[in-house]
């Protein structure tokens, strides 16, 4: 296989994230009235609006109001992301995700020594922590120390201290912690898997083409969600925590992935009773 | 049912109460708060037009920065970290560029989440206001007519007006001192952009550092506004003073009744 072939939709990804940069930072200097904004609320072609909902809501947390733009943008957002895969937002918008990306190619070389006992669970809790401490101190608390928003701020309107942190989540994830900011603290990719949670894109499984080589399972950056009778008695892989990444699409050699919608499942009822009496 | 790995709502949930974890969340919580509410109390900074009230505003401002690319001025930019304000919030120095007051407010019209009021009047903007801060380089208080501040400004007359003072000894002219009038100025920059000398004598301070508050307490009689605001018994009259008793008719007589005033 090619490594084009290999990398078509890491490619492909990485044209969506560059082009979504791209389009802001035109919108910000060249005045080009595509995408103005940036993730936290934007608004396309000068009238739809778009915001992020988790921002949303740690503002609702804090007790004030917020005009009528922001809550539809976020209910745009949220509309989409259900049914595209909320954890889409990670694999094909996240300007952090190449970044992690990179420190996961890397640490599979360098194989660190030692683990962190971190419960992957963690983001969860940060999510929800990032509300109540929004209540108490009247501030969108994770807004206020997020990675994201601060890297892709400051890709658009000027660097500042905040590319620091970028380097911090590099190392974390090297060194410290297999994919420990997107899979285990992030808790905007928390909320995002609670939304994709019964999303319409899906990655469909054919049990039948895979011989269970295993090459899927170290591509994905969930690898959690690559369990295999799960797989093959639903037909597709149902949680919300996939990304929709399509790695496992480009790395299987036979073709036992590909995307679909969650209701059009071919094969699926067959398997599905097949497995219930063999576990 | 969690068919794709990772744990089911019921066994989070029920995880979630654990002493454990919930020591953990309450410690970071707690962790979290103090650093933000460190990192809120900044000096403050000049915001722009519309923006509400400076805890409400950070509250409020999801830092998208469509204001700063609606403002044809570029005046406005977006906080970093080694700046005074909130991360990611806007702000401008008007000694770098000022707000020139654009009547139809294209900074308040991009704002999406309403921390910039929308419907707000340009001149009803409160981005800060503009404080002469030191009288001792102002080149007015030398002498000079200066007046370059009080002419920049966008409400001539109304936010800066000239006080004059005449020469306190022979020789020593009139000056013609700025004063800013807070009540009209919107904060807008012109003059501190405009002060001539090397570093600005006038310039604009966010509004809650400067401005003073009256109080609630606190009547203020010349203004008509009752100084005393609960019920009381009244006192009796002194003994000394004759209880009024008669007519309108006697009344007008003894006004003018001018005996003891014009002599005999």
């Amino acid at each position: 296989m090619s490594w084009i072939r290999v990398h078509r939709y890491t490619l492909g990804r990485r044209s969506v994230q560059a082009g979504i940069l791209l389009l802001f930072w035109l919108g910000a200097h060249q005045h080009l009235g595509v995408l103005t904004g940036n993730l936290s609320g934007a608004t396309v072609f000068g009238r739809v609006p778009l915001s992020d909902p988790y921002a949303v809501l740690q503002i609702l947390a804090t007790g004030h109001a917020l005009a009528a733009t922001a809550l539809i943008g976020a209910l745009i957002v949220l509309g989409a992301y259900f049914v595209i895969g909320g954890r889409a937002f990670c694999a094909w918008v996240c300007p952090v995700n190449p970044v992690t990306d990179l420190a996961r190619n890397f640490r599979s070389r360098i194989r660190p020594s030692g683990r962190l006992p971190v419960d992957r669970q963690t983001r969860f809790w940060i999510m929800g922590l990032a509300l109540v401490v929004s209540a108490i101190t009247q501030v969108a608390a994770f807004e206020w120390v997020s990675p994201i928003g601060l890297t892709h701020r400051e890709i658009i309107f000027g660097p500042g201290l905040g590319l620091l942190a970028v380097g911090g989540i590099l190392l974390l994830d090297l060194y410290v912690l297999r994919d420990g900011w997107c899979s285990v603290l992030c808790p905007l990719g928390a909320f995002y898997s609670l939304v994709g949670r019964r999303s319409i894109v899906r990655v469909d499984f054919d049990p039948a083409r895979c011989d269970r080589c295993g090459d899927c399972v170290p591509a994905c950056p969930e690898p959690r969600v690559l369990r295999f009778e799960a797989l093959a008695a639903s037909g597709f892989i149902d949680s919300g925590d996939c990304l929709n990444c399509g790695r496992c699409l480009e790395v299987c050699a036979r073709d036992a992935f590909h995307f679909g919608l969650r209701f059009r499942r071919p094969r699926a009822t067959d398997h599905e009773g097949g497995d219930r009496n063999a576990n | 049912m969690d068919s794709g790995g990772g744990v089911s709502r019921r066994e989070f949930l029920t995880g979630a109460f654990r002493s454990r974890n919930l020591a953990l969340a309450a410690t970071g919580g707690l962790a979290w708060s103090h650093v933000l509410g460190e990192s809120r109390e900044t000096r403050g900074v000049v915001r722009p037009p519309g923006a509400r009230p400076e805890l409400e505003f950070v509250a409020t401002c999801t830092k998208c920065g469509q204001c700063v690319e609606a403002c044809p001025f570029d005046t406005l930019e977006l906080a970093t970290a080694a700046d005074d304000a909130a991360l990611g919030t806007p702000y401008f120095e008007p000694r770098r560029i000022p707000c020139y007051m654009c009547e139809d407010t294209p900074c308040i019209t991009a704002c999406p989440s309403g921390s910039l009021a929308s419907g707000t009047a340009i001149e009803d903007a409160r981005m800060g206001v503009a404080v002469l801060v030191d009288q001792e380089s102002c080149l007015a208080f030398q002498g000079l007519r200066c007046e370059v501040c009080y002419r920049a400004c966008p409400l001539v007359g109304r936010a800066i007006r000239l006080d004059l003072r005449p020469g306190e000894r022979p020789g020593q002219p009139v000056r013609f001192l700025p004063l800013v009038e807070s009540e009209s100025c919107t904060g807008c920059g012109m003059c501190e952009r405009a002060c001539v000398i090397e570093k600005a004598a006038i310039v604009v301070l966010p509004l809650d550092q400067v401005r003073g508050s009256i109080g609630a307490g606190r009547g203020r009689g010349w203004t008509g506004e009752p100084v005393i605001s609960r019920d009381f018994d009244a006192p009796d009259a002194p003994p000394d003073v004759p209880a009024f008793r008669g007519s309108p008719e006697r009344a007008l007589r003894e006004i003018n009744d001018l005996e003891g005033i014009e002599g005999p």
